[in-house]
């Protein structure tokens, strides 16, 4: 076995998702410490062509997996994609974004290869043949370190912007492999029906880089309008407590917490939120966080970077303004 | 069709938590333990589905975890699960997602019967992996359907269409039983277990299981260890802006420009 770092480039009708780049940075580092180098994975149809992109950044080859079977995530053909692409590789580690296919597939990958396992991490490191992870337990409230053991396949999934990617290389060229995959009708059990967008054209809290969220003092579904004209200003994504979901103002789709969605964004606006220990646990591990709250003493003030003592209904339109006069400059 | 449902206990997620000198793990004593609230999902759904179909011939209750987690299975049983099954041996106690997959799937396997309907947390609150329910059903070869937030078993109880949330999207999905799934936040409200259910749950049976009953699992091994828990480095206080809104909106656009960088 060598040691190679292959990275799982998670796709979605040929977008790739940002943390697979992160990895990929991730990754070179990794192997350089032995000598190896970062490998990269890409699974799908019609994928081919992202090939260039991935060496952009940083993939020394590329592993490809093609076939129309594969146009839509599905566990089981999945992660016989991937585990053909690990033979292949003969890579030693193997690096995947938290997403929900990075936690699903991991999982199945993993199990299938009798490796090692650490799901979400923060920090990735080696100690000789060992692999070293860090993850939030407890909601984030803590974190925990876990060792990999060296002599298997370790597999880890690891937080969106936990590593930021390198700037792209353009010219760059990878070896190209493709993998052949070979399926059964039972690798073919679930079927797809249906794929139906949530909240058409607006982003998903999870794919976002700024997330503007809004609490219960929104009083209603149309306020939410002034968190997506400042979304809309910032390219950035709704979400929500679960006390606003409850209450009908947002689908459920958009609560961030425990019960909800983990969010790891470059910047989290919280407005009217109270900071409730499970609302916490799922945008603690933001990068900036701004609170609005007209109480002082609310929790959320606890994690955030930026306080304003302020009235939301006040506050946000004028920020809308501010960062588009920003944008125009 | 018979149902499994996996239920793990985890502290409230209102509680306190202490870490143990060194980091060697948290501070159990006088900690309030619960049934994962994903968890609670998956009972409900399988007494739900009880209430609604005449084919639901068991339901049955699994837990891995210390002599403590059998409150937990206390709970599933008040709230309509027939029987329990409590795998309990502290050799088999880790933090190790695939070995308690592992484990898991070998007491299933012990199981004659066997299940139609796996059910159980999209991801449990303390470790919030997500890694058990896949990894069961890929140790058991069966397949599995994440995030599940509808779900529809067919007359004859061999197939089911369920609805599962992805990032940005929802899918309908479609795949014979048997099958595992975990459960999201939505497709039902758990009940409140009620006093009388609580008295009669004593009397419903408990198997306990010890590694001795399940020799398959000596083919695995703990790979991934725990080695320390310990808080995060502490936040930089918040810093407050002054200010009439006006102010505050341009001060603040300043500072997550030039200070945070991150616009
Ligand atoms: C098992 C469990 C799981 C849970 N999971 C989640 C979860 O995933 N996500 C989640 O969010 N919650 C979750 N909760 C609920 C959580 O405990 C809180 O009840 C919830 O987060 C409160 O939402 P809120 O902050 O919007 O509302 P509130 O607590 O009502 O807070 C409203 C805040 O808005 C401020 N405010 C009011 N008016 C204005 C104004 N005009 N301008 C500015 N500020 C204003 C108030 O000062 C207050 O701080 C969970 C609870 C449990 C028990
Ligand atoms: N020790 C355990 N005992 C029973 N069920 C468990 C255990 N660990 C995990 N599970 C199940 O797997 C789900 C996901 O847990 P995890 O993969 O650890 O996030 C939980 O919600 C439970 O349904």
């Amino acid at each position: 076995m060598t040691s190679n770092v292959l990275v799982f480039i998670e796709q979605r009708r040929g977008k790739v998702h940002p943390a697979s780049y992160q990895l990929l940075n991730l990754a070179t580092q990794v192997a350089a410490q032995t000598g190896a180098q970062a490998e990269a994975c890409i699974v799908g149809e019609g994928v081919a062509s992202l090939a260039d992109a991935v060496a952009a950044q940083g993939a020394k080859k590329v592993y490809i997996v093609d076939d129309p079977v594969l146009a839509l995530y599905r566990a089981i053909p999945y992660t016989k994609a991937l585990v053909a692409a690990l033979d292949a590789a003969a890579a030693k580690i193997l690096l995947v974004p938290t997403t929900f296919m990075g936690r699903d597939l991991a999982s199945r990958v993993a199990a299938r290869k009798r490796a090692a396992l650490a799901i979400d991490c923060t920090e990735v490191r080696q100690d000789g043949a060992d692999l070293i992870a860090v993850k939030p337990m407890y909601a984030g409230k803590f974190s925990g370190t876990f060792r990999l053991t060296g002599d298997r396949l370790q597999v880890v999934t690891v937080r969106s912007n936990a590593y930021s990617a390198a700037a792209p290389q353009t010219g760059a060229r990878a070896d190209v492999q493709s993998v052949a995959l070979s399926l059964t009708d039972r690798d073919q059990r679930l079927k797809i029906n249906e794929v139906t967008a949530t909240g058409s054209g607006v982003k998903d809290v999870t794919e976002a880089d700024i997330v503007v969220s809004g609490g219960r003092s929104l009083k209603s579904a149309e306020n939410f309008k002034i968190l997506y004209d400042l979304a809309a200003a910032l390219d950035g994504a709704v979400g929500a407590s679960r006390a606003a979901c409850d209450a009908g103002y947002q689908p459920h789709t958009r609560q961030v917490g425990l019960t909800g969605k983990v969010v790891t964004p470059k910047l989290y606006i919280a407005c009217g939120i109270d900071g409730a220990i499970q609302h916490l646990a799922g945008m603690r591990g933001s990068k900036v966080i701004v609170a609005i709250n007209t109480k002082k003493e609310a929790p959320i003030f606890k994690v955030a970077t930026y306080g304003c003592i302020a009235d939301l209904f006040t506050l946000v339109p004028l920020l809308t303004e501010e960062f588009k006069k920003l944008k125009e400059h | 069709m018979r149902i499994l449902t996996i239920v793990k206990q985890v502290p409230d997620s209102n509680a306190t938590i202490k870490v143990l000198a060194e980091g060697k793990g948290i501070d159990f004593a006088g900690l309030k333990l619960v049934a994962d609230p994903f968890d609670e999902f998956g009972i409900e759904l399988a007494v739900q589905l009880r209430e609604k179909r005449s084919d639901v011939s068991e339901i049955v209750a699994l837990t891995l975890g210390g002599e403590k987690a059998g409150e937990t299975l206390r709970i599933a049983l008040a709230m309509g699960a027939d029987v329990g099954v409590h795998i309990c041996d502290p050799k088999l106690e880790t933090k190790d997602e695939l070995f308690n997959a592992a484990v898991i799937a070998e007491a299933m396997k012990k199981d004659a019967k066997g299940f139609d309907l796996i059910l159980c947390g999209k991801h449990n609150i303390d470790l919030d992996a997500g890694a058990v329910g896949p990894a069961v059903a890929e140790f058991l070869d069966l397949p599995h359907v994440g995030a599940v937030t509808g779900l529809d078993v067919s007359a004859d109880g061999k197939h089911f269409t369920a609805r599962r949330r992805i990032e940005g999207a929802e899918e309908v999905v479609e795949c014979d039983l048997p099958a595992l799934l975990t459960i999201e936040k939505g497709l039902v409200e758990p009940r409140y277990p009620s006093l009388p259910n609580l008295m009669k749950a004593k009397k419903k049976p408990v198997t306990l299981l010890t590694a001795g009953d399940l020799p398959g699992v000596a083919e695995y091994a703990e790979t991934t260890k725990f080695v320390s828990i310990s808080a995060p480095p502490p936040k930089p206080e918040c810093k407050f802006i002054e200010g009439e809104p006006p102010q505050m909106a341009k001060e603040l656009v300043r500072l997550l420009r030039d200070e945070a960088k991150v616009l």
